[in-house]
């Protein structure tokens, strides 16, 4: 136990609900120590929930950064097994096309197995074969163990599993300050936003595992990470295209992923240096959407013609190198800053840098340094034991009743959808027609995931993702969320807001039936429920 | 800028924009709550099944591919292909004996012509129902069409084939299994009034049923040489001789026009155009003015017409209905277009009598509260179904049209 000398509640605070933030407190509170996560909005806010969703086999980095592949294809391997009910094993393939260097695929496949990584060349046929669709004009194929993950369920396992090891989580905590003793943190002032609290709690070490917005907090507490924010801007196909992760073999370029996710594929990403003051005010562009199509093409003919949901924008949380004041040298691996030996500032910690796929492994160093400064001897135990949702034998997988409504649980929240209400049919009706999401599964995520509004309902069950973008499911959720908190009044600004949201996500996008889409859904809540009387409050 | 112009999918499936009509005109989504209607099976469960095909649900066998969900469609999303399809690729249990019995219209059809009257007796008897029904599921209530001593094509081929050579215009006519085996009369009948048009009628090169029950109970592989094969004589027929093809059952036209192509894979645009129903292609000859037709004077009855599914979805019910409206005696009722809820064997089949049944009411009793001489429909199952839970007898258009033709003065007429 950490030395608790002068009244602090907590060891440890985590600041940020990203991946690496709920996997450090779960690592933290698994050896023992006494945690506190506090997220400024929503777990998977932030880069977490805007990415490919790609699980790395860590091939992309082989040629350049082969410890990256090396811990990439480490953690790839642990996270099938810790947390299977996010992973999909799906493969992946690094094809050439005839505008390609063919030659690069030998020193790529080297690369590859340099860093351990099963890279094997296949013939373009057996590619097509593979994955029907493939551009067929490919000239070689590299097979790799990619795979998808779905960062908002990885996540959430992390934050059930600290709380199982006794963490407190907090949402809408935004920490606006430090609490300062000489050159020691001992605690953080936060905001909540919903409440309008100020609330000051104390801890021993604060970890500062806010992504981009680390630099932020860093400066809260009066030490400088520099952070240089790139967008990469994505584009989410109405529905699985490719089985397969597509990738192209060559050096790393824009939009030359595309990464097949539960019911939709994704094409990214793009990568822009943007000013820090824009990373909360996302929007893809125009000019990103055409990009994101062009080069998708040309991995997968098929996308030319697939409707595409909406786009997105996440920032990458690139670190410049320490003593590099140009940002130039900028890492993509994992950045751990111990501030006491780096600025002279006692208990206060950073990490970052780092993938989604290496979020465990950061929380691994964080928290073997925070151990190490808290003098506890305790053994990192989250590489061995699986995840909350993924502690299903196939023996009882098989042993349980299916039925449609339940397989759609099931692949969601593994063995953790046996705690839904699922008895009748009322219970087993569809709120999400699109993604399979029932009344059942709502609720136990309002009632045990902390879902406490309509965007978190929809990251913790995927109602809205689908096809309709929140037409038929959102007031049909609203009226859960008004049920569960007792307030009306409340749910139907949840709704107007959860409805723009989902516009924001469309409009660069809105042709076609994208736009007959939106178009049918503003008629819905208008002409039918009078939402939104006032012009502004739902677009279109 | 990239805007995607040409985005159509496959079936369409991604142009639904979900706004559920076709669920409100699924005429089996009242009755059975274990069909999840066709928005859920269709569009949505494609993406489900894209994701795992193991979210087929086997409850897509309720759909009765009616394809009024296709009809009720603002987006034209082909929903009932969706889900035929869905059954084609993932249903893997094997049939029946039951469904290959139901399925197989062509040989059980040539296996019972040539002891008719025994068959037709047996299959009314209530001890053999009882087996059928407990042994095979086919529902005891259910009353059978019985068949013909004598087939369509022997009865042409002794008696019409002859003459046939001696008209400047002609045409082929594919039967269908109804009319050779169960109801030859619908052929002569066809014949009686192409000739007196002034076309000759043939046969198609060896013609197979048309595969319409092998699709729905699951026989895909024996369907596809079916509809190959027909497609070949349809192609000798309409390419190399220049004879059209017309029928007289909407569910085996619209089988080889749009069946073949959207779930069997079978390319037939060269052709398509060309197989039409007979009172399409006869209305067109009206139309235009190439045709005259002259009926008897002395014809009085009160005829309804009732929409079958498939002539909903071929958007034709307007030439039958518009040649039954040319006879002057003729006092023609339109019945609400709705399923009469046999869709080919599916109501024969016990698991499905109560709802076929249930879909049919509705029209049954329209049709009892109007004092009908005949209902007239261009589908032979929905003939079943009507004549089997009303008392009025049910006639092919074609059959009416025979009926009421003065074939002299039609002859002269178009001398």
């Amino acid at each position: 136990m950490g030395k608790t000398g002068n009244g602090t509640e907590f060891d440890v605070i985590v600041i940020g609900g990203g991946a690496t933030g709920a996997g450090t407190a779960r690592d933290c509170a698994m050896r023992g120590l006494r945690v506190l996560l506090l997220e400024r909005f929503d777990y998977t806010n932030g880069a977490t929930g805007r990415n490919h969703g790609l699980l790395h086999s860590g091939a992309r980095y082989a040629v350049n950064d082969g410890e990256s592949a090396a811990e990439c294809i480490r953690e790839n391997r642990i996270l099938r097994r810790i947390a299977s009910h996010c992973v999909e094993e799906n493969g992946g393939l690094f094809i050439s096309l005839p505008e390609d260097d063919l030659s690069y695929q030998d020193k790529f496949v080297e690369s590859c197995r340099k860093a351990g990584i099963e890279a094997e060349a296949i013939d373009p046929k057996e590619a097509i074969r593979l994955e029907p669709s493939v551009n067929p004009s490919l000239t070689g194929a590299v097979k790799v163990p990619d795979g998808s993950i779905d960062p908002f369920r990885l996540t959430i396992a992390n934050i059930l599993d600290a709380r199982a090891h006794g963490a407190v989580t907090l949402t809408y905590q935004e920490v606006t300050g430090f609490i300062r003793e000489q050159d020691r943190i001992v605690g953080v002032q936060t905001y909540n936003s919903k409440t309008k609290e100020r609330t000051e709690f104390r801890a021993a070490i604060v970890v500062n595992a806010s992504g981009i917005w680390g630099h932020h907090i860093a400066g809260l507490a009066g030490v400088t990470v520099n952070m240089y924010p790139a967008k990469g801007a994505l584009l989410i196909f109405g529905h699985r295209v490719n089985n397969m992760v597509l990738n192209r073999c060559r050096k790393a370029a824009d939009a030359d992923i595309l990464v097949p996710g539960d019911t939709i594929t994704v094409i990214g990403t793009t990568s822009t240096r943007i000013p820090y003051e824009e990373i909360d005010h996302m929007h893809v562009t125009a000019d990103e959407v055409d990009l994101l199509l062009t080069e998708g093409e040309k991995l997968a003919p098929a996308l030319a013609d697939t409707r595409i949901l909406r786009a997105y924008a996440g920032v990458r949380p690139l670190v410049a190198a320490d003593n590099d004041p140009t940002g130039r040298n900028i890492s993509r691996g994992i950045v751990l800053l111990d501030h006491a030996s780096r600025d002279g500032l006692e208990g206060f910690l950073t990490i970052t840098g780092g993938k989604l796929v290496t979020y465990r492994l950061m929380a691994e160093w964080a928290t073997d340094l925070v151990c190490k400064k808290l003098g506890v001897n305790a053994v990192c135990r989250t590489a061995d034991e699986a995840l909350p949702g993924s502690r299903l034998t196939k023996e009882e997988e098989k042993r349980y009743p299916v039925g449609n409504v339940y397989r759609a649980a099931e692949s969601r929240h593994g063995e953790l959808a046996r705690q839904m209400d699922l008895h009748d049919a009322y219970d087993n009706s569809l709120v999400c027609e699109c993604e399979g999401v029932s009344v059942g599964e709502a609720n136990y995520a309002l009632r045990a995931l902390d879902a406490t509004d309509l965007a978190s309902l929809r990251r913790r069950t995927r109602i809205g993702m689908g096809t309709c973008q929140g037409e038929l499911c959102a007031c049909r959720a609203a009226g859960l969320l008004a049920k569960a908190h007792n307030c009306t009044e409340k749910a139907k600004h949840e709704l107007v807001d959860f409805l723009n949201e989902r516009w924001k996500g469309m409009s660069p996008v809105a042709w076609g039936e994208s736009l007959r889409e939106s178009q049918f859904s503003a008629w819905v809540y208008e002409g039918n429920c009078q939402l939104g009387n006032n012009k502004k409050e739902v677009k279109p | 800028m990239n805007l995607q112009q040409y985005n159509i999918s496959e079936n369409n499936f991604e142009q639904c924009i979900k706004c559920t009509v076709c669920t409100v005109y699924c005429p089996v989504v009242p009755l059975n709550e274990d069909f999840p209607g066709p928005k859920h099976a269709g569009p949505d469960g494609e993406r489900l099944r894209l994701k795992d095909p193991d979210f087929f649900e086997k409850s897509l066998k309720y759909c009765l591919n009616c394809k009024r969900c296709e009809v009720a469609c603002p987006s034209g999303v082909r929903i009932g292909d969706i889900i035929q399809s869905a059954r084609i690729k993932h249903n893997t249990d094997t049939p029946k004996l039951r469904d290959m019995l139901l399925a197989n219209t062509d040989f059980v059809g040539r296996m019972s012509t040539p002891l008719a009257p025994l068959v037709n007796m047996t299959l009314k008897l209530k001890p053999v129902k009882a087996v059928m029904d407990s042994v095979l599921k086919i529902d005891h209530r259910r009353v059978f069409p019985s068949y013909a001593r004598q087939t369509f094509e022997s009865w042409y081929r002794k008696h019409a084939a002859e003459q046939q050579q001696n008209f400047r215009k002609h045409v082929s006519y594919f039967h269908g299994c109804y009319a050779n085996y169960n109801y030859p009369q619908l052929g002569k009948d066809l014949v009686k009034v192409m000739n007196a048009a002034g076309y000759g009628v043939h046969l198609l090169e060896k013609e197979k049923c048309c595969g319409v029950a092998l699709i729905s109970n699951g026989l895909i592989n024996q369907a596809t040489r079916q509809g190959k094969h027909n497609i070949a004589s349809i192609r000798r027929s309409v390419v190399e001789q220049d004879m059209p093809v017309i029928g007289t059952s909407s569910t085996c036209i619209f089988t080889l026009r749009d069946e073949y192509p959207h779930l069997l894979h079978i390319d037939n645009a060269d052709v398509r155009d060309r197989v039409e129903l007979a009172t399409r292609f006869l209305f067109r000859l009206i139309d235009e003015g190439k045709l005259k037709l002259v009926f008897r004077k002395d014809y009085k009855k009160r005829v309804a017409y009732h929409t079958a599914c498939h002539m909903e979805k071929l958007g034709w019910a307007i030439y039958s209905t518009s040649l039954l409206r040319m006879i002057p005696g003729l006092d023609f009722v339109m019945l609400d277009s709705q399923c009469c809820g046999i869709a080919g064997t599916y109501g024969f089949k016990k698991e499905n009598y109560r709802t076929s049944q249930g879909i049919g009411a509705p029209l049954f009793r329209q049709i009892e509260s109007l004092g009908l001489d005949y209902v007239a429909t261009d589908c032979e199952t929905c003939k079943w179904q009507i004549e089997m839970s009303t008392s009025v007898p049910v006639m092919n258009p074609v059959s009416i049209l025979a009926e009421a033709l003065d074939v002299e003065a039609t002859i002269q007429a178009n001398r």
